[in-house]
């Protein structure tokens, strides 16, 4: 069964670009700008990964990430966090929250399928 | 009229006083003193001058010497127009100080000098003696001329009787009315009313006789100006060294006499009555002085030949038979004689007491080592024991002279006396160099001088000074002639003892206070005194009842501190096994407290408080001393050390705020850097992701290989706006912009940003309203920089006024050379909370209707407007959102060195 990355991500040019080499690698991949709005889907239905930015409008990254590590059915889901500000002090808030996988942008594409990879043991 | 009618009518009248001065005492008790301190009423008082001796003795005066009369009056005019300014300083120190009298004021100028004050008071006895026995002789006087007929009157008419009752009598009235109670600022306000009426009674006799002589003796003015021009005399010719030697002296007697300087200064209430005091009282005695000159013609031409001109203005009427006015014109003269000797008694009084009886009293007590008892009931015994006292020598020195000399030539010694006082009290006033040993030398030496000169000799050859003594010189020596003093012989008596008194008076002076060294506490009072309007507070005074631990403790608090001083004080009381703060006043614990305080305030002042505070004890004058030594030095010191922590203080601060500023900067630098790195990074990623893809992915559609090709550019140049937004803002911020400023039309402008701004979400349908008419200004400024705001303006309203029926309005306005432009549009505004934050770099409010842009632009319209003089704004409740931009008309020439503090606060923001 093909497997399912939810990309949360408010520029559209970088989630196209997510879209587009993770649909090569043979994921199926949803897109959305507004994490507030996704957070019931991924309760009631995680996906199998989740690429999150960390600014974004409404709820941050973080804030997404902490209330899922709250919900019963995502503690355990793999969370990749993309972030363009790139300050240490945010991959230790990240890491501390329970993220799985953090990188800066811009990011190697090849890196980015890596980590998918690892994170589902794919 | 009959002797008995008279003392009756006299008795009568002296009740009609005592009712007026106890309604007054009581109205002032009560609080009820308004009217009692009104300026009218102050200056009734001061013609406590005028006496008996002006009112039958100016008459005599005129009709002996003529004019002279007048420079008895116009010495008082002359200081009261001319030199209220002394007055006015007097009074304030003598305020402020509490001060109780003159020689009170000397002493205290003096480094509260006992000694000063008791030579003060005694030349004012000296010269207040023969005074108040002159008006003791004018009113027995009055009584035997006013009785017709001397067998009815018998032994009762004796004059010597009539002045021994009338002693009496003024004694008990000055006694009830002027020690009632130990006030402290020494205010009579019964005695001040009494006065004043007195004041009315005399001025109205005297101006009635006045009208009776002039038109019913006399037809007329004129008529009289003719009488008086017949009268003539040889020595009524004018003198011109002798007036001005008189009016001289009749204006330092208006300042100097005890009985003036209590109603001018000690009674005192408001600095401004003595404003209206300046035209009033010599108003009064001019009215006063109007019909001498009449009445003493009238009274030569028809009185029989022999009859004392001193007595015209009882006489006249009497003569003439008119018993009613000369009834008004005796109570005239009564008014006039004992109101002088009330206030005059009063004055000498309180200087006996506080200078001569209570320091002496003070010191046996001490001897004795007695118990304290309540000092003001002692005080006030004192004063009306003093009282009766100058009462008695007035009376004494009435019965031994005979009370046979002119009423005038008592009146000009007294003056003589009282003028020594005059260096000393304007030294004190004026001088800070003056000192106590020179204020003695030189009182001491004016006193002798009067003595010797004048005061003496007045008794006649033979009494004190033997007629050989007068003709030869005391051991033969002529230059010692009492009258003609180092040969001096061409100046009659009076001008005489007044020329050598004051003169070596003033030398000694001088020479004293230059030779010799002020003591600290003079210092500090030469300092009050003399700079008395460099102060506002009160001097302090150092007069307390006697005290309770209760009364301690704030003192205590006051100079240990709140905690400190209850701590002490629990402390105490604990060791004396009592519960609380409030131990028993023992010796043990005077000790220590004394011993605390000196810790605080040097032990001089700590024993003079406890002192002062227990009333076991009297101050010394050498306690005082070194009390206000140390209290200089520590003054000096306190306030070195207050400099220094205000110093300190302020370097703190300053380091505060830059180390505060620094901070701030730091943390907005990081957050910058964030901001940009976040905003370089983001356009970043998507070129590398798409450039990879492109390099990786072997089949790809041209269509898509053209869409990545398209987001790279586009990224690519959305990077490049951004480092160009990026440095104009650092070159507006910095200041460093290149303005190229020309005249335009602003309507122009307006059209070409609308145009420009087209491009921006060009499909969406966007209606600008404008009024054309108002836009027609020419502007001189930088009018590319004008149009780049009005473009980001209108740009934003392109993307984010989201309404079916998008519409902006642009109202322009021009006032006082500033022109405004509002952009409004129909859209939902910005929230109260975001309208300070949208001037701010990277402020972007929501990044769903994202554009391109990076968040810097309204930062770069405000650098821009503040750069071309003006400001942009956000107006809120416009119905939509709302920015106003506003610049000068006509922005000057930059002036090159602008860049400062602004620019520092405006990178701080």
């Amino acid at each position: 069964m093909q497997k399912r990355v939810l990309v949360i991500e408010d520029e559209p040019n970088i989630s196209e670009a997510l879209r587009f080499i993770l649909t090569r690698e043979g994921w199926r991949v949803d897109v959305s700008a507004d994490g507030r709005a996704m957070l019931t889907a991924l309760q009631a239905d995680p996906p199998d990964l989740l690429i999150l930015d960390v600014m974004l409008p409404g709820l941050s990254g973080f804030e997404i990430l902490q209330s899922l590590r709250d919900g019963a059915e995502t503690r355990e889901l793999p969370v990749l966090m993309l972030t363009a500000k790139g300050q240490g002090a945010d991959r230790a808030q990240a890491e501390r929250l329970g993220v799985t996988r953090f990188m800066t942008k811009p990011f190697a594409n090849a890196e980015v399928i890596a980590a998918v990879r690892e994170m589902t043991g794919s | 009229m009959s002797f008995n009618m008279l003392v009756l009518t006299c008795l009568a009248y002296v009740i009609l006083l005592f009712a007026v001065a106890s309604a007054a005492e009581r109205a002032a008790t009560a609080g009820r003193a308004g009217w009692l301190r009104s300026p009218m009423i102050y200056t009734l008082s001061l013609s406590v001058y005028c006496t008996a001796w002006t009112f039958y003795g100016a008459v005599g005066y005129a009709a002996r010497s003529g004019l002279e009369f007048m420079t008895i009056y116009l010495g008082p005019t002359l200081v009261f127009v001319g030199w209220w300014v002394l007055l006015r300083k007097l009074v304030r120190i003598g305020r402020e100080n509490r001060v109780t009298s003159i020689a009170d004021m000397i002493s205290a100028r003096y480094g509260k000098s006992n000694l000063l004050g008791v030579i003060v008071t005694l030349m004012c006895v000296a010269a207040g003696t023969p005074y108040i026995a002159l008006q003791l002789q004018s009113i027995s006087l009055s009584f035997t001329v006013f009785v017709l007929d001397p067998s009815e009157v018998g032994l009762t008419a004796d004059p010597a009787l009539i002045a021994f009752w009338v002693a009496i009598g003024l004694a008990f009235f000055t006694i009830v009315f002027g020690t009632r109670t130990l006030d402290a600022n020494e205010q009579h306000p019964g005695v001040v009313t009494a006065i004043a009426v007195e004041a009315v009674v005399k001025l109205l006799a005297l101006i009635a006789v006045g009208i009776f002589v002039v038109w019913f003796v006399a037809t007329g003015p004129a008529d009289i100006l003719a009488r008086i021009d017949a009268q003539a005399l040889p020595q009524w010719t004018i003198q011109p060294g002798r007036w001005t030697g008189l009016i001289l002296l009749s204006a330092i007697a208006i300042i100097c006499l005890p009985r003036m300087f209590q109603v001018t200064v000690v009674e005192n209430t408001e600095d401004k009555h003595l404003a209206t005091a300046s035209w009033a009282f010599p108003l009064y005695l001019f009215l006063i002085s109007l019909f001498v000159l009449p009445i003493a013609v009238i009274g030569m031409e028809l009185m029989p030949a022999g009859s004392n001109p001193d007595m015209f203005v009882l006489t006249l009427p009497l003569y003439l038979g008119q018993d009613g006015l000369a009834l008004l014109s005796f109570l005239g003269g009564f008014s006039a004689a004992t109101s002088m000797v009330i206030v005059a008694s009063l004055a000498l009084a309180t200087m006996v007491s506080n200078h001569i009886v209570v320091p002496l009293w003070l010191r046996v007590r001490a001897a004795r080592n007695l118990d304290s008892g309540d000092m003001r009931l002692l005080v006030l015994s004192v004063r009306r024991l003093s009282i009766s006292l100058v009462l008695v020598l007035g009376y004494l020195y009435y019965v031994v002279t005979g009370g046979s000399e002119a009423l005038a030539a008592i009146g000009l010694i007294a003056f003589v006396g009282v003028a020594q006082m005059l260096p000393a009290l304007l030294g004190a006033l004026f001088w800070r160099g003056a000192s106590r040993t020179g204020a003695a030398l030189g009182l001491v030496t004016g006193m002798v001088l009067w003595f010797y000169t004048l005061f003496l000799p007045s008794f006649g050859p033979g009494v004190f000074l033997s007629a050989q003594v007068m003709e030869a010189g005391p051991f033969g020596l002529a230059w010692l002639r009492p009258y003609s003093l180092f040969g001096l012989t061409t100046l009659d008596p009076l001008l005489h003892a007044l020329f050598w008194s004051l003169l070596l008076n003033v030398l000694v002076f001088c020479i004293g206070s230059f030779l010799s060294f002020p003591s600290p506490m003079e210092r500090v009072q030469s300092a009050l005194f003399v700079n008395i309007y460099d102060r506002t507070g009160p001097a302090r005074s150092w007069t307390r009842p006697v005290a309770e631990a209760e009364d301690l403790l704030p003192i205590a608090q006051r100079i240990l501190g709140v905690s400190e001083g209850q701590n002490f004080f629990r402390a105490q009381a604990d060791l004396q096994g009592k519960q609380g703060f409030l131990p028993d006043i023992t010796p043990e614990f005077l000790e220590a407290l004394e011993l605390k305080l000196s810790g605080s305030v040097g032990a001089a002042t700590a024993h003079a408080m406890l002192a002062q505070s227990v009333g076991t004890a009297v101050v010394s004058v050498e306690d005082l001393m070194a009390v206000a030594s140390e209290t200089a030095q520590i003054m000096e010191y306190s306030a070195q050390l207050e400099a220094k922590s205000e110093e300190l203080s302020r370097t703190a601060r300053k380091l505060r705020e830059a180390n505060e500023m620094l901070q701030k900067l730091s943390v907005q630098k990081d957050a910058f850097l964030s901001q940009i790195s976040h905003e370089l990074r983001t356009p970043m990623t998507s070129i590398r992701a798409f450039s990879e893809i492109m390099m990786d992915t072997d089949a790809m559609s041209p269509e898509e290989r053209t869409h990545f090709a398209q987001i790279i550019h586009d990224e690519s140049i959305r990077l490049t706006r951004l480092l160009d937004d990026l440095l104009d803002l650092s070159v507006l911020e910095h200041g460093q912009v290149q303005l190229n400023i020309s005249t335009v039309q602003l309507r122009e402008l307006l059209d070409k940003a609308i145009r420009s701004s087209e491009s921006v979400q060009a499909d969406r349908k966007f209606r600008i309203l404008r009024n054309r008419d108002p836009e027609d200004i020419e502007v001189t400024t930088d009018a590319g920089r004008l149009t780049q705001v009005f473009i980001n303006i209108l740009s934003n309203a392109r993307k984010y006024c989201i309404t079916d029926d998008p519409q902006m309005q642009i109202k322009v306005r021009e006032r006082k050379g500033m022109v405004e432009v509002d952009f409004i549009d129909n859209g939902a505004g910005i929230p109260r909370d975001k309208q300070a934050l949208i001037f701010e770099k990277f402020s972007r409010l929501t990044d769903e209707m994202q554009a391109g842009g990076a968040g810097l632009g309204l930062a770069i319209c405000r650098e821009i407007m503040h750069n071309l003089g003006g400001d942009i704004a956000y107006v809120p409740g416009q119905g939509g959102a709302a920015f106003r931009v506003s610049f000068p008309r006509v922005l000057a020439p930059r002036a090159p060195a602008q860049k400062s503090a602004e620019t520092v606060s405006e990178a701080a923001q």
